[in-house]
This record gives C-alpha cells, structure tokens and sequence, in this order.
C-alpha cells in the first residue's frame, strides 16, 4: 500500500520544496479530479502538496487586464465583477461546469490540469497510452462518441474536459508559472501539449512547476462575448461541443474574433482558422459559416464522433451569430 | 386470508388513514442521517474488516493462473477469497451467472476474487497488487450480430409464451388498407441507483447474518443458502433501508456472497460495497432489444392487424426481455401475433429493471401508435381511443377488472391543452426552439404475490407489524403503517413498522410495482386476525365489534384497545393469498403520458418542456408516496427517452461508461415541470385494499411520450434510442 503523505504549503516556494519534482508528487488544488482520479487508482501519488491556500487573490494589472492566483476557486472567478462584466465569456463557461459544489471547491490551477474523462483512461483492463505509455488506445476503435476530432493522434483521442479554459484561450490569457529555476509566464495555447506520440506527457511544464496565477489582457471587446455548451443533458455534463466567442463588429463588419472551441480537441482548442476567415468580412451567417468551415476542414472523426465535425460548424454559426 | 372473491366493504373503506396523502413516518431518519443502511451498520457489527472485489478484466475466457503473493503480503491483508480456495459453490435460482468467478470467466467485472483487510485503503491497495493471467476465448457481445441465431425463450415464468397468435395476422396485415412495418431498437439500461450493492456479514458458528440491501429477502435468503451450500434456517438477512434498487436488488449479488465468504475466510465480520465501476459490469441490467411492429388498419383508423416481435440477449441460462407481452392486452384488433426471441450474448446477465418488459416495449410501440395514427391522418388521442379492448384479446372472455385507459387519455388531453398540438411536425417556433407534443399510452400489470406479516398489540394500544416486506424509498412504511392504523381504528403514530428482516413472516417483497397492494394486503390480514384476538380477550363477539380511535366498542361499551393486551402482548400472523381472480379477469393498471419538448433547432439539443401523467391504478394508499413514485419514474423516462445507454464495445464485450460521469441519467434541469393526476379508482378484484401499483406505470410509456412529441417537434422519427442530438442533427429543419 502506497503511504500518502499530505502536506501545506504556505507559499510558492515551500510549495517547490515540498513536491520536489518528484514523479510522485501531486500538487492539490480543490481535489475535485485528482481525488477521483486517487480513487480509481489511476493517480497513485506519495504525496499531496495542497497549494490551496495560495494565491486566492484576482486583481487588476496595469495594462487593464485582471491577474488570477491559481488558488482562486471556480465559483469566485465565475462571479467576480470584473469578470463578468468585462469577459462574459469566463463567467459563463466556468458556471456550464460540473455543479455548484465542485466549482465551490475547484481551483483555477487544478481546473487547467484536469484529465480527460476518456472511457478508457479510467478503466485499467483497458488499453490507455495515457495511462499507460506505449501500452495501445482502445478508445480509437471502441465506443469514441464523446472523443476529439481535432488535434489527435495514432496514440490518443481522448479531449481535454474544460470549460474554463477553452474561454481562456479565446482571451489569450498567459499562464504564470514558478519552477526551480525561477518564473515564467507562457500563454495557456502553448501549456497543453498535442499528444502525438506521447499523450502521458500533458502539458510541457518541468517537474515540480507550479501555476501561480492566470494573467488575462484587456480586451475591450471581450465584455461582448459568450460561451455556448452543447450536451447530452441540460446540466452536468461533459461538453460534446462548445464554443467560447467574442466578438467585434462595427457597421456589420467583424474587426476582431476570438474563437475557443470545447469537447471536440485534445487540448483547450484556439480556433485560429476561424478567426482568420472572418476577421474583415460581413457579420453573416455565411460568412460564420465559412469560418467554421475552415476551422473543421481538418477536423478527423472516428467511428462514433463524426456528427461533432457538423454539431461545431453549427454551434460556431449560431454562437457567433448571437454576438454580431 | 384466502382472497377468492372480489372485496365487499371492509374496514379500509372507511378511508381515515389509507388514502390520505401522507408524509414518510422515516422521512425525519433519513433526512437526518440516522437511518443506517446496510454499509454503515456499525451499531449493530462491531469492527468489521473491510472486503474488495476484484473483477475480471475479460468478458469471456477462463484464468490461466492468479498470482496473489504480492497481495498476500501487502500491509493489513487478513484473507483473499478466490474460486480456488472457496470451496464448492452452488448457484440461486434467480442468478444466471456464479457471483464468483474463475478458473471460467462468464462476464467482464464478474467477481474473481476478494481482498478482505484491515482497512478499506489496504484492501484496495492490495487489491491493485492482484496478478491475473486470462486466457480470452471469442464471445457474442453484439445483438443485431446475434440476432439471427435467437431461439424462442422456455416458456413459463413471468414471461409467459414465447408466441402467440389470434386469427390471421399475415393475411390481414397484408390486405390492410394503411400498414407500418418499423423496427425500433432500445439499448441497455442500468439501474444507476445512488445506493450500491452492499453487504456486512458476520458468522456467529454456522450462523450467518447479512446486513445488506435487497429488495426480496425471501428470495435471497434461499439464494445465500443455495450459494454457500448451507439450510437457508441458517442464513438471516436484514435490509430495513435500501438508498434505490430499481430491480437491480431483486437479487443476490456478489457483494453478499463475498461478504459472507471473505467473513468466513478472515474468522471476523466483513463489509463490502461493489466498487462504482464495477455496478454497471458487476451486476444485473435491463437488456437492450430490437422490435419489429407491423400495424395495419383501414381507412376508418380500426386496427385489423397487429404484430410485435422482440429480440434480446443473455448468458446461457438467461431469459429474455419481455418487450412484446403488452401488445397482447393494449390495443383492440382481430388478428395478432407477438413472438419473443433470445441470443446468447456474452455480457454480463440481464435481468428485471422498473417495468421490466413493458418499459422498452411500449417505448416501440407507443411510436409505432404514433406513426399510424399520422399515417391515417388521425390525431394519436384518438386513435387509441378508437382502438380501445375492455377485454383480453387475444381471450375475449377475460375481461380487465378496471380499465380506465380513455378516461386516462382524454383527461390529460383536457389538462395539458392536448387540442393547441398542431398535427404537421416542425411547424411551431418559440425562438430557437422547435416546439412539440407527444402522448403515449401505458400499461403494466397487476400482479398478486401472497405475502404475510405479524402484528403485536401491547397494552399501551401500539401496534407493531413486523414483515420482511421492504421500503426501497417507494413509502412502503407509511402505506403499511396506514393501513394497520386503518384497520385497528388507530392514528397512525400508533403503529411502529418494522421491515426488511428474514426473521419476520415473508412477504411479496418489492419489485414488479407488486409490493403495495400484496404487502399491504398481507398486513390487513394479520390485523384482521389481530382483531379476533382482540375481540376474544375482552370477551366480546369478533362479528360486532367496531375498532375506531383507539377505542374497542361493542353496542354500547368502549374499551381501550390495549387494556385488550393487559395481560399480555397480543400477536397475530396471517397473510394474504389469491385465489383465480386473475384468471378470470385481467388486471392492469393505465396511463396517460404527455410530453411538450423543445429541439434546438441549431445544435439539436433536446430539452422537456412539461410532462403529464394520468393514472388509474385502483385505490391510491398514500397520493404523496404515490406522486412522489410517477414523477420519478417519469424521470427515468426521460432518461430513456434522451440519454441513458450502457454502451457495448462489441469487440471485449463490455459495457464502457460504467460509471455515473459516463452513464447519464437526467438532472433536475432536465425536468422542469411534471404533473400528476389519479384517476378515482378502486379494484374490488386486486385485493382487499383494493389498490393496485403505480411505481412501475409510471414508466410505461414515457419514453415514446417524449418521442414522439420530438417528432412532433422536428418532422424527424428516430426509431434508436437514446434520442440523441446526433441522430436528428443533420435531418432538423432549416433554419429560416
């Protein structure tokens, strides 16, 4: 039986020291993943160093933008003022997420290093290259409706569960981070790593990392945005297809776009191809049309998900063509 | 009591206490915490080791060698059970599959071995530590594959016949002037109760007690005994609470038989729960079917042919999903057929769920109604008005005790404004939502089951009634206390309920909506004979004697009713048992289902909108218990109707999203408005109370309501459930 040592950190740096890159080491946020994941024996760390007391501040930058500490939970971020007002976007799709009582426990930090919800990730007689490195992936021929169709490969379908930080990419928000050989500050678009050959290798933080707050930039036109989750049932359920958007249009044409898209990637998925195809055009339903279009156009389904290559074209048109 | 004849007045009829709607007498236990189910009886086994199951990693195949030394050593491990060192195992009556597996392995996460420790972490721990080495061998796990090969079922059961046949079914069906001709499918569905399968046991010698959670503790009483090859005097089972079973603890299951075998292994008392991974594999399901409904009528909407025919799979040994048995009683028409086909299929066993039979049946064939109700250009209403039997037809001398099924259907008709459904599909907007509705009819069964009880009168005037009947959160304890307050002419805080405990008088359990009528049937009896003995211990004559407000009186006396027991507890045990009555009439409980749906004309997504239930189910005991069972039956339903499906990988045979994130039932945003209306009924011919059940009718026909008001809605029939979004999304209407 593995001994599970929990720990405290007062700070970033006791933090570090705790977890000492160690293989077996987890930093905890709320829990409420890797607790789970404990429980089904699939997360089997020594040691927990819960990072909860850490940095639950958001305040305002300079360059007008807000900084949230990564211990900040789920529920404040969704109702703070400045979120709400100015990036409808966040508030929306972190309260689409699991239930009150989860968001009331899930940090920002723990939210983004959530696992997937694969299938077959969860069960251990099945074949998981996520779980197990090189061991196969059922899922790719098995029961795959709910996996990604875009930014997969040979070894891995399985897609990133998050609500939150599909609006996060769409806001470019920047992930800062502590490491033992000092701080960084990435944008979040470059944390989640494609899984190419190596789906067990997440995200490209060095061992012992940690994320101490989420930086988002000011962006004016981010106050008229929206997130938009389809599902199988009305609440509490993974997304089969979402669509984080914001939108800037004058005179009927779109000067800026910012698209994220949920339930459909292996990672929280920026649709830059979108953007591009509509940034300068009319604000029309064709126009949404061909830039959902070009997102999808490399979109790859397997046996069970094909219908979410159409199921994001219309969800992108329909959100997009809320806000214009 | 022999029940033979059809009720006369009784003391029931006098409606003080049955009737009235009326709180749970163990709701403030449960809503505070303090009724302990089967996991968490610490006060009555006192440090008990903790057992866990490890399951088969194959659906089919057999265990080549079981490494268990790395287990054995881990810290805290007391025992390990396995089939190698168990001893020789018999099999229950009502388990298709050994609840311990190995060296052959029947079905993915069977049992194949039980970790018990001092801990539930070192269990588990050591648990990991197990190494199996399987040999697979090639299994069916697919129905429409094995379709082909299905045989008709043995007869007998409650299944009934494999076929029947009325007149001339071909012949009719091919000269009929408007005809369907559908197949349907339903997928596998779990019971997903809140409460898992848990178990303590404890050996006291050769004795073994179970605190466990079981709907029919007579049955698995004789099961645990016929499992471990010991009397089943022997074998003492207790399940006074049970958090859901849904058909899913008709049975014993492996959390028992581990429990008691790991208790026997370690010398001390032993707790085990099925891992939630494991209660989707592990355990019973309701199995999935393919129908194939043929209708035909004339132009004036008479149904001239009807034909329903159901395929499903089950281990060998197993029974079919009885999915074609409504068709025989629901609708009018001269010539019939039903026939009932079973594969062997290598999942795990199917088994009884909430309306077993009828729940996926008449979700085809309330479509298949709905189909031909359009195809004839008539309003779906009435077309089933039309086609409305009082009798059995396919034995029109039989007719139903009650059958209220119009008045069902044009009430909720009345209700839920049934008359602003515009017939054309896909032609109501509300914004981005298409709008529509659906009706579906509902049928279940009656059944009688004998069922007995013992009643204790002390000199306080409390009355005790002790059966080993059970509540499975259905509000079994009040309708019994209520009908034994009713029948002593006491209040109901006079009467204590004791349940769920094989020393008590056995009773028809629950399952089959079954359990209201018989159990408080059985308890009428015992308090009928309990008031002789009254009668006889304060001298009076039983036959004028009347029992009201605690008061015993006869011509002009009034006697306390426990000065009767002044000299010592009165206790009587009766039960009650059927006589032909349902021979010679057919008893059915019937609904009418309405459902609004709204589709997102975008992305498809399905949302209820309101849904309307009208039953008649004879007497209502307790219209709160009553209401409470619809709407949550209604809910399943839904979850029927939408989203719920086991889902087989047809290449390892097993079912993928075997736990609550992956297997979706509906959440409280998916049902934003329900109704219920009971229709005035009481059944002279069910029992002495008249009552019939309701906790099954509840389903029946709910799914197809909800489908075809999404038909109603988009212009698109999917004849697959779940309806999920996928299935319409590229077919929904244009936007405009």
């Amino acid at each position: 039986m593995i001994e599970l040592r929990y720990e405290k950190a007062v700070d970033p740096a006791s933090a570090m020291q705790l977890h000492g890159g160690r293989g077996t080491a987890r930093y905890l946020g709320g829990g409420t993943n890797l607790v789970d994941l404990m429980r089904e024996e699939i997360e089997q760390p020594g040691l927990v160093v819960d990072v909860t007391g850490l940095s639950g501040d958001i305040r305002e930058t300079d360059g007008g933008g807000l900084l949230i500490g990564a211990g900040v939970k789920n529920t404040a971020l969704a109702e703070h003022r400045a979120v709400r007002a100015r990036y409808p976007l966040l508030s929306r799709a972190i309260l689409s997420g699991a239930s009150g009582q989860i968001r009331n426990m899930a940090t920002v930090g723990g939210n983004i290093l959530q696992r997937t919800r694969c299938y077959y990730f969860y069960d251990d007689a099945a074949r998981c290259n996520k779980r197990s490195p090189e061991s196969g992936c059922d899922a790719i021929d098995g029961f795959n409706r709910i996996h990604a169709v875009l930014g997969t490969s040979p070894a891995c379908v399985a897609t990133h569960p998050s609500d939150m930080c599909v609006a996060l990419v769409a806001l470019d928000a920047v992930v800062h981070l502590q490491g033992a050989s000092g701080a960084r500050a990435i944008p979040l678009t470059d944390l989640h790593r494609l899984p190419d050959g190596h789906p067990e290798i997440e995200t490209v933080l060095e061992p012992g990392e940690l994320i101490t707050a989420i930086e988002i930039p000011n962006l004016p036109f981010a106050a008229r945005s929206t997130y938009r989750k389809v599902r199988d049932r009305a609440s509490y359920a993974f997304a089969l297809v979402s669509v984080a958007a914001a939108l800037d249009v004058e005179h009927g044409i779109v000067r800026d776009a910012r698209i994220g898209l949920g339930g459909v990637a292996t990672k929280p998925w920026r649709a830059r191809a979108a953007e591009r195809a509509v940034v300068g055009k009319a604000a029309t339903e064709a126009n949404f049309r061909a830039a959902a279009e070009a997102e999808l156009e490399n979109a790859s389904p397997l046996s069970g998900n094909g219908f979410k290559i159409e199921l994001a074209k219309r969800t992108i048109v329909h959100t997009l063509g809320e806000l214009a | 009591m022999k029940f033979d004849t059809p009720a006369t007045t009784n003391p029931i009829d006098r409606l003080k206490v049955v009737g009235k709607a009326t709180d749970r007498i163990e709701g403030p236990l449960k809503t505070t915490g303090t009724a302990p189910y089967a996991y968490e009886r610490h006060d009555a086994v006192a440090d008990p080791a903790y057992g866990y199951i490890v399951g088969a990693g194959i659906a089919k195949g057999r265990i080549v060698s079981m490494d268990l030394a790395a287990a054995r050593a881990a810290p805290g491990v007391i025992a390990i059970v396995t089939a190698a060192n168990a001893g020789k195992l018999g099999k229950g009556k009502f388990n298709t599959a050994k609840l311990l597996g190995g060296p052959e392995v029947d079905h993915y996460h069977q049992a194949i071995a039980l970790v018990v420790a001092g801990t539930f972490e070192q269990a588990r721990a050591a648990a990991a530590l197990v190494h199996v080495h399987y040999a697979r061998t090639r299994g069916n796990f697919d129905l429409a594959a094995a379709k082909s090969s299905a045989q008709p079922p043995k007869a007998g059961g409650i299944g009934g016949k494999p076929d029947t046949a009325v007149g001339d079914f071909a012949g009719a069906f091919a000269q009929a002037p408007v005809s369907l001709d559908a197949t349907y499918t339903t997928p596998v569905h779990s019971h997903a109760m809140m409460e898992p399968h848990a178990s303590i046991a404890s050996w006291n010698g050769d004795q073994l007690t179970i605190y466990t959670s079981n709907q029919m503790i007579n049955w698995s009483k004789g099961d645990v005994a016929a499992t471990l090859g010991i009397p089943a005097e022997k074998v003492r089972l207790i399940s006074p609470y049970i958090g859901g079973g849904f058909g899913g603890k008709l049975f014993v299951r492996a959390d028992a038989i581990m429990a008691a075998l790991g208790a026997k292994a370690a010398g001390r008392p032993v707790k085990v729960t099925l891992q939630r991974p494991l209660m989707f594999n592990n355990t019973t399901h309701r199995p999935a079917t393919i129908q194939r409904i043929r209708i035909g009528a004339g132009q004036d909407g008479r149904i001239t042919a009807i034909g329903h025919e159901g395929w499903s799979g089950d281990l060998p040994g197993g029974g079919p999903e009885t999915a074609v048995n409504q068709t025989r009683l629901l609708y009018a028409g001269p010539n019939r057929m039903t026939a009932t086909r079973l594969a062997v299929l290598d999942l795990p066993e199917g088994n009884a769920m909430r309306a077993p039979g009828e729940a996926p049946g008449l979700m085809a064939l309330e479509i298949a109604i709905d189909e031909m109700a359009e195809k004839l250009g008539m309003d779906p209403v009435r077309f089933r008005i039309l086609n409305d039997t009082q009798v059995d037809p396919e034995q029109p001398s039989r007719e139903f005790s009650q059958r209220q099924l119009v008045e069902c259907l044009r009430l909720g008709a009345e209700r839920f404004g049934w008359d602003k459904r515009v017939a054309k599909p896909g032609s109501v907007r509300d914004g981005r939502w298409l709008i529509g509705m659906g009706v579906a009819a509902g049928i279940r069964n009656n059944l009688l089951m004998k069922s007995a009880a013992r009643v204790r009168l002390d000199s306080h005037g409390i009355v005790t009634v002790e059966t080993d009947m059970t509540d499975i959160g259905t509000g079994t304890y009040t309708i019994i206390a209520q009908t034994a307050a009713e029948t002593m002419g006491l209040p109901l805080d006079s009467v204590i309920v004791k349940l769920g405990d094989s020393s008590f008088p056995a009773s028809a359990g629950s399952g089959g909506q079954w359990g209201a009528n018989n159990s408080t049937a059985g308890v009428y009896a015992a308090c009928m004979t309990l008031r002789d003995k009254v009668a006889q211990a304060l001298g009076l004559n039983a036959a004028d004697v009347d029992f009201a407000d605690g008061q015993v009186r006869s011509g002009n006396r009034s006697i306390a009713l426990g000065d009767a027991a002044r000299s010592g507890e009165l206790v009587a045990e009766d039960g009650i048992e059927y006589g032909d009555l349902d021979k010679t009439y057919q008893q059915s409980t019937f609904a009418g289902h309405f459902v609004e749906a709204a589709v997102d004309a975008a992305t498809g997504e399905i949302r209820i909108r309101r849904m309307l239930a009208v039953c008649a189910a004879g007497r209502i005991l307790n219209p709160k218990a009553a209401r409470s069972q619809v709407i949550g039956a209604m809910t399943m339903g839904v979850g029927a109707a939408l989203m719920e499906e086991l889902a087989v990988d047809t290449r390892f045979g097993f079912f993928v999203n075997h736990d609550l994130a992956g297997y979706e039932v509906p959440v409280h945003a998916d049902i934003p408005h329900q109704e219920v209306i009971f229709l005035d009924e009481e059944d002279p011919i069910s029992s002495p109370m008249k009552a019939k059940g309701v906790g099954e009718l509840g389903l029946c026909g709910v799914g197809a309501a909800v489908a075809n008001a999404v038909y109603n809605a988009t212009g698109v029939r999917v004849r697959d459930y779940p309806i999920t979004l996928d299935k319409h999304l590229g077919r929904l209407p244009t936007l405009t």
